[in-house]
């Protein structure tokens, strides 16, 4: 994980062009592109200046851009929000980092009580661009707090965005995006997938409904996988496991999850008659019981078999020695595709 | 066990005794030196018109005419005395109360009522007023108020030596929310950004039932001093020191020198809003002491001891008072229902599919009845 400094300088003399990075990297970059567009876009958070973030996110930006613009924060979520909304009012366009997704519950009164109702509360005459970015998602062996997915929390919320990219292309646009949406928007980063590699045309503009519309990334035939950020990597092993026993199957990355895009899960279902959601969230009151309630009431009649959930567990998320026993892998989607293929 | 010995009023700054005496102050009578009998008479007006607001609203709301309502009856000098300490270009972050701010930063105090109406959330312009939304949740807008000042100082507006362009911040919040989290990180980040604001904390002495002694067993102006942010205790309902103490936390954030948090002693001789009933956690005795300490008497009797209160001038105050009663009255009355279809609107700043979809269903509802021929009025919803 940790790059060196001739690295980094490396790989910051040449953003341009194709090239291969981890999804932390294309993070890196695409927060390093809003910087460098818009002098009012701040980065703000703890230990994101000299140490360049626990995960190395924000590495070289304060280097570059200044205390003022990257800003080490006091340990205090609320105050990074609140300060943030303060910030915003003034003109700024905040992105905040939350350090791990337990944490963010300090936070969570200003970003449901003051961040998300503020333009609605203005009639529109304020607007709130701040950004908060959690990482999200367990798979790494932490300690508690540090592996929870509470995305549903948020999105439950009217006025916040609520995204999580699934790719280092998607993470480098989609948080580019973010930036410049007049929303607030909770940008959730699958963190299990930091450290994993993709092809990103750093040239790219970020432009299109990066943050509306669900994209097919796996074309199929029998069974439609809804999933989003971490859990799209999984669908689509799952979908290279089925091809081998001839199951086809398509794989619908959300994006969002406010808004939610249940047009284009809808226009897959009636072609396959099946669905299956996976996420890591807990499933009770989750993402999967969302998408299965609308397309039940779009497309009832396609159906061939009950929407099914695959997801994290009405527990606590439990230690690290069977973490993965919690999360939904590759045998349990697939017993979902099985388990709906056979209805 | 609670501490309960009762709030202790020693260390207050004053200008004025509560006879309307002047007290001189070394440090403060310069900043007052300004306010000839014009502008003694002027904070007077305020206070008056702001108390007939007070009581006029509190009428509507006996009448059913408003939800609710909070009072701001005893407050006066505390707000009308460190809203006239601003510049047009400082900016204020309220809480509910403070009307006596809204009006002096020139917003139609009929406008405040809409919100406890029931018409909107905050019917004014926050950036034309430099006065931000009323907010509810208690001491959240700290933040906001101490991230704004941080923009300040990017902006570079702080210490630059210059009146016309130098700018501060205000907020205001109550004893209670000198308990709430979000104050004290709104101190820990304004002392260490060296941002400029002003805490302004009116301690009304009570947190609807529960007194100051539940939330502190030190004066509330001590808070500020442990955060490296320094603190004076004001008499808050002399006119006159919460206008200098004001002006001069004001001075000392606009020229770099950084926030202030200021404890304005006051008292809420209001109840906390129109759905409480002080009577069953406070003493007659107790509100008689406060009265014999009203703000307005006290700058009342100053001015009468100066001789440049003529009967005209309270007869001219009183008029006006009245006619305000009777605008927000009338005005209040017509407000009407806004429509069903704008709750759906200003969710967000851009297009979201949720929300279009579910409003286009709710028209598409609403029209069901009308197409039937049917009235939905008076109809279960």
């Amino acid at each position: 994980m940790s790059t060196t400094t001739t690295e980094v300088r490396a790989a910051d003399a040449g953003t341009r062009g194709t090239q291969r990075l981890t999804f932390a990297k294309a993070i890196n970059l695409g927060l390093r592109r809003a910087l460098e567009s818009d002098p009012r876009v701040l980065l703000m958070g703890e230990d994101i200046g000299k140490l360049g973030g626990v995960f190395r996110v924000t590495d070289g930006l304060q280097k570059d851009f200044g205390e003022d613009r990257v800003v080490d924060t006091p340990l205090a979520e609320s105050g990074i929000v609140g300060t943030a909304i303060g910030l915003a009012l003034r003109g700024y366009r905040p992105v905040c980092e939350i350090q791990f997704d337990g944490f963010v519950f300090p936070a969570f009164d200003q970003i449901t009580t003051q961040l998300s109702k503020m333009h609605y509360r203005s009639q529109g005459r304020l607007t709130l661009p701040v950004v908060i970015r959690i990482p999200y998602g367990g798979g790494i062996g932490a300690v508690e707090h540090h592996s929870e997915s509470p995305e549903v929390l948020f999105a439950h919320t009217a006025g916040l965005r609520v995204v999580s990219p699934s790719s280092p292309v998607e993470a480098y646009r989609m948080i580019q995006q973010s930036i410049t949406s007049p929303d607030p928007v909770i940008f959730f980063e699958p963190k299990g997938r930091y450290w994993e590699k993709g092809d990103v045309d750093l040239d790219a503009p970020a432009d299109g409904p990066l943050l509306d519309k669900a994209r097919v990334v796996r074309a199929g035939a029998d069974v439609t996988v809804v999933a989003y950020g971490p859990t799209v990597q999984t669908a689509l092993k799952a979908a290279e496991a089925a091809a081998a026993e001839g199951t086809s199957i398509e794989v619908v990355d959300l994006r969002a999850l406010s808004p939610l895009d249940t047009a284009t899960v809808a226009e897959s279902v009636r072609r396959t008659g099946r669905c299956v959601v996976v996420h890591e969230a807990p499933v009770l009151y989750g993402t999967g019981g969302e998408v299965a309630a609308r397309i039940t009431e779009e497309c009832f009649y396609h159906l061939q078999a009950p929407v099914l959930r695959v997801g994290g567990f009405h527990a606590p998320y439990p230690v690290a020695k069977v973490e993965h026993d919690y999360l939904p892998g590759l045998d349990r989607v697939l017993d979902a595709v099985e388990r709906a293929l056979a209805f | 066990m609670s501490q309960t010995s009762p709030p202790t009023d020693d260390g207050l700054v004053q200008l004025l005794t509560p006879t309307g005496e002047r007290v001189p102050h070394p440090d403060l009578d310069a900043r007052v030196a300004h306010l000839d009998a014009d502008g003694l008479r002027a904070l007077y007006r305020d206070m008056v018109l702001v108390r007939r607001f007070d009581t006029e609203a509190t009428s509507l709301q006996r009448q059913g005419e408003l939800a609710l309502f909070a009072q701001g009856l005893g407050q006066e000098a505390a707000q009308i005395g460190s809203a006239h300490a601003m510049t047009p270009h400082d900016h204020v972050f309220p809480s509910y109360r403070e009307h006596g701010v809204a009006h002096v930063r020139g917003v139609d105090l009929a406008q405040v009522l809409r919100l406890f109406r029931g018409i909107d959330h905050g019917g004014w312009d926050p950036v034309a007023h430099g006065f931000h939304l009323y907010t509810l949740v208690i001491g959240s807008h700290t933040l906001h108020a101490t991230g704004y000042a941080m923009g300040l100082q990017r902006d570079g507006l702080v210490g630059t030596g210059d009146p016309e362009r130098d700018a501060a911040v205000v907020v205001y919040f109550g004893d209670g929310a000198t308990s709430q989290g979000d104050v004290n990180e709104a101190l820990v980040f304004a002392a260490v950004n060296n941002a400029p604001v002003v805490f302004f904390c009116q301690n009304n002495q009570w947190a609807i039932s529960e007194p100051t002694t539940k939330q502190a067993r030190v004066p509330l102006a001590d808070r500020g001093p442990g955060f490296g942010v320094p603190s004076v205790r004001v008499d808050g309902n002399d006119v006159l020191a919460t206008y200098a103490v004001t002006q001069q936390a004001l001075e000392r954030a606009r020229t770099g020198g950084g926030p202030t948090f200021i404890e304005a002693f006051t008292y809420r001789m209001g109840a906390h809003t129109t759905s409480d009933d002080p009577t069953r956690y406070r003493t007659s005795a107790e509100e008689e002491y406060w009265r014999r300490r009203d703000p307005i008497d006290r700058l009342r009797l100053h001015l009468e001891e100066l001789g440049e209160l003529s009967a005209e001038f309270v007869e001219q105050v009183a008029d006006e008072a009245d006619a305000l009663g009777e605008r927000i009255r009338t005005e209040v009355r017509a407000m009407g229902r806004p429509s069903s279809a704008s709750m759906f609107e200003h969710v967000y700043a851009t297009p979201h599919s949720v929300v279009e979809g579910e409003r286009a269903w709710f028209e598409r509802y609403e029209a069901s009845f009308t197409d039937a021929g049917q009235s939905r009025e008076g109809s279960h919803r």
